[in-house]
Formats: structure tokens, C-alpha cells, sequence
């Protein structure tokens, strides 16, 4: 059996491509929260990763590739996780032994996918469309203003801000749980846990206060 | 006490099994649970009821044959124990106690709370020993030195008594706690470390072969271990294949 066939072999994919979605996801706040203090320097980071041929034609499609896999791998893990018990048991305390959040991932995770749908249709969609099909004049003041106005739907906000919710639960245990897979577990896994912590409430946290605060001084 | 019992009724392998419920009086708190269930099972001769099948041997916590899911948790509602360890102080008067076979597509039911855990005998077969030299010039293990810590890890490793309740309670009905006890109680010792790709390759596939479950690291397992066996040797198993794969 190949390393790629084997059940920890397909989990260490997961665990590898969620770690380098984790990385993705700290460069994208990154650059959104330059938006709340400098319009400016947001749209010439924008502009940059827009109109960059190596972050267009290379790390944009390895991003979408990677995506793709995490949650492939995720539901076809899942659907044989589900066949391995064929017969359920009519009683099942579940909460007494793991938290919820582990054994969710599936929920948090198509919550996200859900998510990511919308968001795609909000930002990649009418980019790729601008840049690749109206092929319209290259304008690097935009950004913030296509940034803003997304923002001024309360709805929108609301299922932002719920895709968070879920976006930090998923973290919550997937980040620490990825380096258990890679085989980490040692003197350093607590501290692994008190950053995954950090993270999974710092970074969602950050990103609903985005959407909130360019909601809120869009009026 | 008196007590009120679902349990998992199923003729054979083939047969479509079904909860039965079962009402009992006057039982004591201090008697374990394996001997409410002969209680129990002497009452259903006498009414010419066949009696409920369900595994046990040593009852005292060693062999792990007591292969019961009590109110959705292997082993029932206490930490560090098989079965035959549960006592039914645990319980209050009054109280319905739903018992299950331990679920899993690689635990085949064979009879009511009975299963088929030969899965374990065959992944363990794959490679979980120590090829010896019985040549009769076989070393002294004592003669090779071993690190505190690592003798430690590996005895905790072999503490495991492969009774399934990781298979039983994780979610997706994985084996990696009982296989990774396997490969570590070897891998950690200098005499294992001879067939450790081998052994880690072929124990690995053939846990994939039997069906059981990916894990997912949600540590109900370790919870639920009757011996405490750490989540530090699915870690460890992982860096082991991982490295053997590799290797080739």
C-alpha cells in the first residue's frame, strides 16, 4: 500500500494541507486589516497580489488546489469514517469522552466550504471578471471601495460573521490536531495548544471586526 | 436497587438484532456488573429465556474480554476500567442501563454481546513480535541498556490488553490506539528497532485492510482506555510510518 493510500497517509494530507490553509489565512488577514487604518496601503497590496503573475498564475492556483483537497479528503474520509460503523448504537454519549468541536469537523468545516462559496461570488468571481473577461483598465484604487460596499449588507455581515464562529471552532481543534498527525506530540504540544488557542480566536475574531467596522462607518 | 436493562438481543451473525428490555429487583451495589448480567441471565433460564451471550474471563481487569457499550460508553460510566471492574454502585435505584455490542464494521457481532475481534489477532500477526534467535546463544535482553524513559514508555505502551474499547468509542471506529500501543512498545526498545519499518508498513495496512476508521484525533480513545494508553503513540506510530514509508 502507497504512503498516499494508507489511512495515516491520507490523514497527514489533511493535516498538511489544513497547515498550509492556516498560513493562507494569516497572509489574507494580514492584508485585510490594513484596510481598517490605511485604505491606501490596502489597495496597493491589493493591487499587487491582484496584478503579481507569480501570486496569480502560481500560489493562486495552488491556494484554490488546496482547498479543493483539504475538503475532498475531508468528505471522503468521513463517508468511509461513517462505513466503518455500519450498525449505530442506539445510545452514544459522544460529550463524555471528546469535545464537541472534534468530533464536528465535518459540520464546521461544510459551514466554512458554505462560506467560501459566498465569498468566492463576492470577491473571486467579480475580480476574475474584471481582470480575465471585461478585461477592463487596470485600476489600483478600487479595492477598498469593492471592499466597503460588499460590507454594506447587514445580512452579509451576519452570515460573515456565523462562518466565523465556525471558522474558529474548526481551528480550534484542526491546528493543534494537524501536528498530533504529523507526529508532534511532545514537550512542545501545550505550547502547540496555547497558539492554536490564540489563533483560532484572534484571527476569526479579526476578520468579523473587519466586516463590522467597514459595515458600521460605511453610513 | 431495582433496575430497568435494554440490551441488544441478536440470535447470530446473520440474524437482525433488536433491544430487549429487561426488568430486575434487589440488586446489590456492591455486585460488579458482569455479576448483575449472570443474575440476570440465571432469571432468563428459569422464565426459559435463552440467556444473554457476552464475553468475559479473568474479571479482573487483565484480559480485556468484557466487551461491553453501557449507556453510550465503552465500558460504562467510569475511567480506567474494563467491565468486569464496574460495579453497580455506579447506578441509582431506578435507573435504565441500555447495553450494546461494541460497534464496529471490524467487530463483527457473533451473538447478542458477544463480537468478533479477531481483527486485532491479525493486525498484531502482521508484525507486532520480535524475531528471536533460538539458536540457544539467544542475548540476555537485560545485557543492552535501555533509557529510563523509554523502557517506561514502552511497558505503558505494552499495558495495553487489546480489548477494542478505543475501536468501540471513537467516533469513526478507528484502531490507532491499539495499533500504535503495538508498534511503540517495539519501537521504543533497541531489540524492536530491527524490523520497525516492517513492522509499522505491515500492521498499518493490515488495520486499513479490516475497516476500521481514519482518526481524527478527538481523544476519546485515551479517554476511554481502560490501561491509559496515551495518545503520544498515535504520534509516535505516525513519525514511524511516515519514516518507513519513505524509506521504502
Amino acid at each position: 500500500m502507497t504512503l498516499i493510500a494508507s489511512s495515516i497517509g491520507r490523514k497527514l494530507t489533511m493535516a498538511l494541507s489544513g497547515l498550509f490553509l492556516v498560513i493562507f489565512l494569516t497572509q489574507h488577514f494580514a492584508i485585510n486589516i490594513t484596510s481598517v487604518f490605511s485604505p491606501s496601503l490596502f489597495n496597493e497590496i491589493s493591487h499587487f497580489m491582484g496584478n503579481n503573475p507569480l501570486v496569480q498564475f502560481i500560489f493562486q492556483p495552488i491556494l484554490i488546489l488546496g482547498v479543493l483537497f483539504h475538503f475532498t479528503m475531508g468528505f471522503v474520509l468521513e463517508l468511509q469514517n461513517w462505513k466503518s460503523r455500519a450498525v449505530k448504537y442506539k445510545s452514544y454519549k459522544g460529550g463524555a469522552n471528546a469535545p464537541w468541536v472534534s468530533r464536528n469537523m465535518i459540520l464546521s468545516g461544510a459551514v466554512i466550504l458554505s462560506f467560501l462559496a459566498l465569498h468566492f461570488y463576492d470577491f473571486w468571481v467579480p475580480e476574475m471578471n474584471y481582470k480575465y473577461v471585461e478585461v477592463l483598465p487596470l485600476d489600483s484604487e478600487r479595492y477598498f471601495e469593492e471592499l466597503i460596499h460588499k460590507f454594506e449588507s447587514p445580512v452579509r455581515v451576519g452570515i460573515y460573521l456565523l462562518s466565523f464562529i465556525f471558522l474558529a471552532l474548526h481551528l480550534y481543534h484542526g491546528f493543534a490536531s494537524s501536528f498530533q498527525t504529523v507526529g508532534v506530540n511532545n514537550k512542545y504540544s501545550q505550547t502547540i495548544k496555547s497558539i492554536t488557542i490564540a489563533f483560532s480566536i484572534v484571527i476569526p475574531i479579526g476578520f468579523v471586526f473587519i466586516a463590522l467596522f467597514h459595515h458600521l462607518t460605511a453610513f | 436497587m431495582n433496575l430497568t436493562l435494554k440490551v441488544w438481543r441478536q440470535a447470530n451473525a446473520d440474524a437482525k438484532g433488536k433491544m430487549e428490555t429487561y426488568q430486575m429487583s434487589e440488586v446489590s451495589p456492591d455486585m460488579s456488573f458482569l455479576e448483575m448480567m449472570d443474575v440476570l441471565n440465571e432469571e432468563l433460564i428459569e422464565k426459559g429465556i435463552d440467556p444473554v451471550a457476552f464475553d468475559h474471563d479473568c474479571r479482573e481487569g487483565i484480559c480485556g474480554m468484557c466487551s461491553m457499550f453501557i449507556n453510550g460508553e465503552a465500558h460504562g460510566p467510569d475511567r480506567l476500567i474494563t467491565t468486569c471492574q464496574l460495579h453497580m454502585r455506579k447506578f441509582k435505584d431506578g435507573d435504565t442501563i441500555t447495553i450494546e455490542p461494541f460497534r464496529a464494521k471490524a467487530f463483527p457481532v457473533i451473538k447478542d454481546l458477544t463480537v468478533d475481534r479477531s481483527s486485532f489477532d491479525r493486525i498484531q500477526q502482521a508484525g507486532g513480535f520480535v524475531s528471536v534467535n533460538t539458536s540457544g546463544n539467544t542475548q540476555d535482553a537485560n545485557a543492552i541498556p535501555i533509557d529510563k524513559h523509554d523502557a517506561d514508555k514502552a511497558f505503558d505502551a505494552a499495558t495495553c490488553i487489546g480489548c477494542g474499547a478505543c475501536v468501540a468509542t471513537c467516533k469513526n471506529a478507528s484502531a490507532m490506539l491499539f495499533v500504535s500501543a503495538k508498534v511503540s512498545q517495539y519501537a521504543l526498545l533497541p531489540q524492536g528497532k530491527v524490523e520497525a519499518t516492517d513492522r509499522v508498513l505491515n500492521m498499518v495496512n493490515q488495520m486499513d485492510e479490516e475497516g476500521f476508521g481514519n482518526c481524527t484525533n478527538t481523544g476519546a480513545c485515551e479517554v476511554e482506555c481502560p490501561k491509559g494508553i496515551s495518545l503520544e503513540n498515535i504520534a509516535r506510530m505516525n513519525r514511524e510510518y511516515l519514516y518507513a514509508s519513505l524509506k521504502g
